[in-house]
């Protein structure tokens, strides 16, 4: 998608919004999105939608994507400034208002996600850099009524010759109004300057450190008010009626409104709605969920994977070559919900008055919010104004966009005033949209030398696309929940894989990784099994099976698409040199593999516990290596990875959400336990594949978290002969297995 | 009700219940938001500002108590030697955990010069940062240790 336009502000919200995104997963947002940001009425100018420059030279790059601690208001400039020619150090960053032309082509929206955004914007904001400069330069050379090719762009200057020299800032206005380059050749990679600068710093990280007002609930607007809310403790469930007698005279409470999902206390400041809040006496309508728990949940999981489920992948009778294998293993994995819970917990700063609404909050998914807030309060889409910040953690929690909503209604409820609505962390972790809890039951039968002739793969969770996507979702198969086993990676000449779509009543959502995060995780503990059951090294064994073919998947998501052995062969054989695998280990310590593409990026792990005869697991190393293809801002590169690793530590040593009484039963850090300093391995070691000519950047935000949950599982099996079929791998369920 | 306490070296009085958190009285009465609420009940340090030099979480601090003594917060560090560290080793991801773990990390190095990784675990556990930042924690208490 190339929608570099020549035009003022006005005309580009226009034009914009008739130019049509990718469609790479067919979801599409109809309609035009209105961008109401206030046009600064002069002072800069817009080659296009990436780029502003101020007449005092001041050069601005817009970053479409949202900023969770992934980089992306780094990486983004670091691409654009390549080709533009500036010091990236020196640009000031702004966050993109909601527009088509800002949409993520893989994902067919204006959504940060699917770690794709370097994978999005890696020809896209090069070329948007290359064609303001090449739009900078022609407007020079008019000027000085000479040759483009007599110009060049160098470092936010413009030389031409005879000495002669001007400033992007003087050339910009003239810049804007020249044609747009339909031709816009890029630099080969090896004459990058800023792509793959190893020195490269995050360009928000003095804000950060300084404690700097950056994320939403940082926001203050004047005359703005504080909301606390009291939503239903029950999933699915409704007020029916409330008294806020006590908490409407509380000191500082200027409104106690109900909105969609509850009641909200409206006040001075924010201590003082919540102790307000906190007298409320809501009766609630527990709805259609009433009495559910896990027995409920499970029972319900167990008898819908009885169903035989859509086929999404299927090659030879796997059926029939598992009835006459020499041998057969087979086991089920039974993966609980979790939480996001990102450190800031859910705020959204609304201000909805008579013809407009303004809403700041910090989200993945801002080109969503005109219209569902347009729903939420009669408005229309154009009148509502998003500002994006930074966001305080996100792992795909802040996809949704139901806190824009709440905060909306509840300033729309109180009389149009601005209100900061701010989650206490209890609310936030009580209504999370939670990786979704599922079963996932593999069997293989193999030959008398272990060699697996057939492989069957059947899983039953809830589908999260049915529910923010529906149109993704065809034939029973939704995406998002068979990636990361519709890119199976090993030869099998029989296999047959299908997927069962069961609601268990638990709002579902997309957890960093998604479904790599389940079916990945289940598939590499069980290669293990089959290992072991054949009697052979974990890693000889996996090289000894993968497909060296390039068969291109059905479902490909967002992952490579097609096969790609080779490159999962090298990172196996990489990390097993890396890791000194096969080296003796002391009693109690183990070391697993897993290996997986996710995202285009192949990922080969080992870890190193120590097991506690009480089964207290420590993680002790981890070791990666990583083909992302080429990196952008390599040491946020090793960031990610880092991150990555953390998050799956947490995942499943000890992530668990559970219901009870149709209520979610964890409501804070004490009962939702995550890595901490003292737990975190004391050694953790990437290593990068060199990029192959022309292989283009995979994605690095989410496929860690996955590929290193199985990894530490393995590595238990190593220590204790326990097989963990049960995450998470809490002591408790390591003594059951 | 009026409470007088001192601010970053500047004395400051507010007129709030003295059963507000300090944590709320620093980012809606006073606007200083880099203190931030993370959990409400000192389980993950985001919020931990000093308190007459001792590392304290601000959530769980009623301002009553606070009353004219000395709270230090990541605006009045004036660009310490940990906060260099940290932009030395680009240690923020998302950055909403790190303004309480720079201030239990600076606790920490002026009750102790040289932290064993021990010492380090001890101080910043109260500490959660989701994003994964503890290898590049711990690397930049170590460096700050010796600058």
């Amino acid at each position: 998608m190339e929608t570099i336009k020549n035009q003022s502000r006005r005309d580009f919200i226009k034009s914009s919004a008739a130019v049509g995104g990718g469609l790479a997963l067919g979801f599409y947002l109809p309609g035009t999105v209105g961008v109401a940001q206030a046009d600064a009425g002069g002072g800069y100018a817009m080659p296009n939608a990436w780029v502003k420059i101020g007449a005092d030279n001041k050069v601005s790059i817009l970053v479409a994507r949202s900023e969770m601690g992934q980089g992306v208001a780094t990486s983004m400039p670091m691409l654009v400034a390549e080709e533009l020619d500036v010091d990236v150090n020196k640009v000031t960053v702004e966050f993109a208002p909601p527009a088509e032309v800002y949409i993520n082509s893989l994902l067919g929206g204006q959504i940060t996600g699917g770690s794709t955004s370097v994978r999005d914007a890696w020809e896209k904001l090069r070329k948007a850099g290359a064609s303001a400069r090449m739009m900078l330069v022609a407007a020079a050379a008019q000027e000085w009524g000479v040759d483009a090719a007599q110009v060049r762009a160098e470092n936010g200057n413009l030389i031409g010759p005879s000495g002669k020299r001007m400033s992007y800032g003087m050339a910009a206005p003239k810049a804007a109004q020249m044609e747009v380059p339909k031709d816009v050749p890029l630099k080969p990679v090896s004459a990058f300057k800023v792509v793959g600068n190893a020195k490269q710093k995050r360009l928000d990280t003095p804000q950060k450190v300084k404690g700097e007002p950056s994320f939403g609930i940082d926001t203050r607007v004047p005359g703005m008010m504080y909301a606390a809310v009291a939503m239903s403790p029950y999933l699915g469930g409704k007020v029916k009626s409330y008294d806020d007698s006590r908490a409407k005279n509380m000191p500082g409470v200027k409104a106690v409104v109900q909105y969609s999902r509850g009641v909200a206390v409206v006040a001075d400041s924010y201590w003082q709605a919540k102790k307000a809040k906190d007298l409320l006496r809501v009766e609630w309508d527990e709805g259609a969920n009433a009495g559910l728990n896990m027995q409920k949940i499970w029972a319900g999981l167990r008898t819908a994977s009885e169903q035989p489920g859509a086929v999404f992948r299927e090659n030879g009778n796997a059926d029939e070559a598992l009835s006459g294998a020499a041998k057969t293993v087979t086991a089920t994995y039974q993966l609980p919900f979790l939480s996001h819970s990102p450190m800031e917990p859910q705020n959204t700063t609304a201000h909805v008055m008579a013809d407009k609404a303004v809403i700041i909050t910090p989200t993945q998914f801002q080109q969503l919010i005109p219209h569902v807030v347009a729903g939420a309060t009669g408005l229309k889409p154009e009148q509502v104004e998003v500002q994006t910040t930074y966001l305080g953690g996100g792992f795909g929690r802040r996809v949704e966009v139901d806190y824009a909503i709440d905060a909306a209604e509840i300033s729309k409820a109180a009389g149009g005033i601005p209100v900061k609505m701010v989650w206490s962390r209890e609310d936030d972790m009580t209504h999370d949209s939670y990786r979704p809890a599922g079963l996932y039951t593999m069997t293989a039968g193999m030959d008398a030398g272990g060699k697996v002739s057939a492989f069957r793969f059947h899983s039953t969770s809830p589908s999260i696309s049915a529910r923010l996507f529906p149109s993704i979702v065809k034939d029973g198969i939704d995406p998002f929940a068979v990636e990361g086993i519709d890119n199976f990676p090993y030869a099998v000449a029989n296999t047959k894989m299908t997927y069962v779509m069961h609601d268990s009543g638990v709002t579902p959502g997309y957890w960093r990784a998604v479904s790599h995060n389940l079916n990945a995780v289940a598939l590499e503990c069980f290669i293990d099994e089959c290992a072991a059951a054949a009697g052979k090294d974990p890693i000889e064994y996996r090289l000894s099976m993968i497909d060296m073919s390039q068969e291109k998947h059905k479902w490909s998501g967002l992952s490579a698409g097609v096969a790609v052995g080779p490159r999962i062969k090298t990172a196996l054989e990489m990390v097993r040199d890396k890791s000194g695998w096969g080296r003796t280990m002391a009693k109690g310590q183990g070391r697993g593999v897993a290996v997986m593409e996710g995202y285009n990026t192949v990922i080969a792990i080992v870890t190193e516990v120590t097991v506690t005869p009480n089964y207290d697991v420590s993680l002790d190393r981890v070791v990666a290596v990583v083909d992302a293809g080429p990196l952008v801002h390599p040491d946020q590169a090793l960031a990610q990875m880092q991150s990555c690793i953390n998050f799956g530590q947490s995942a499943c040593m000890w992530g668990e959400i559970t219901v009870n009484d149709n209520m979610i039963e964890q409501n804070n850090f004490d009962m939702y336990r995550v890595a901490r300093m003292n737990e975190a391995p004391k050694s953790i070691e990437i290593h990068w594949i060199k990029p192959a000519a022309n292989q283009p950047p995979g994605g690095l935000g989410e496929p860690g978290t996955a590929v290193v949950q199985p990894a530490i599982a393995n590595a238990i099996y190593a220590a204790t002969g326990k097989r963990v079929r049960m995450l998470p791998l809490t002591p408790e369920n390591i003594r059951a297995a | 009700m009026n409470i007088t306490f001192n601010v970053n070296g500047k004395n400051q009085t507010v007129d709030v219940a003295p059963d507000t958190p300090l944590l709320w009285v620093l980012r809606d009465t006073l606007g200083m938001t880099g203190t931030k609420f993370g959990c409400g009940k000192a389980l993950c340090g985001a919020c931990t500002v000093h308190l007459n030099g001792m590392a304290t979480r601000s959530c769980q601090t009623p301002i009553g108590s606070v009353a004219g003594q000395k709270v230090t917060t990541i605006e009045g560090l004036g660009m310490n030697k940990v906060q260099q560290q940290w932009i030395a080793l680009d240690v923020p991801q998302c950055g909403y955990c790190q303004p309480g773990q720079i201030m239990s990390a600076t606790a920490l190095l002026a009750m102790n010069k040289n932290p064993s990784d021990a010492d380090i675990d001890a101080a910043m556990s109260g500490n959660i940062c989701r994003c994964g930042t503890y290898p590049r924690i711990r690397a930049a208490i170590k460096a700050a240790a010796k600058a």
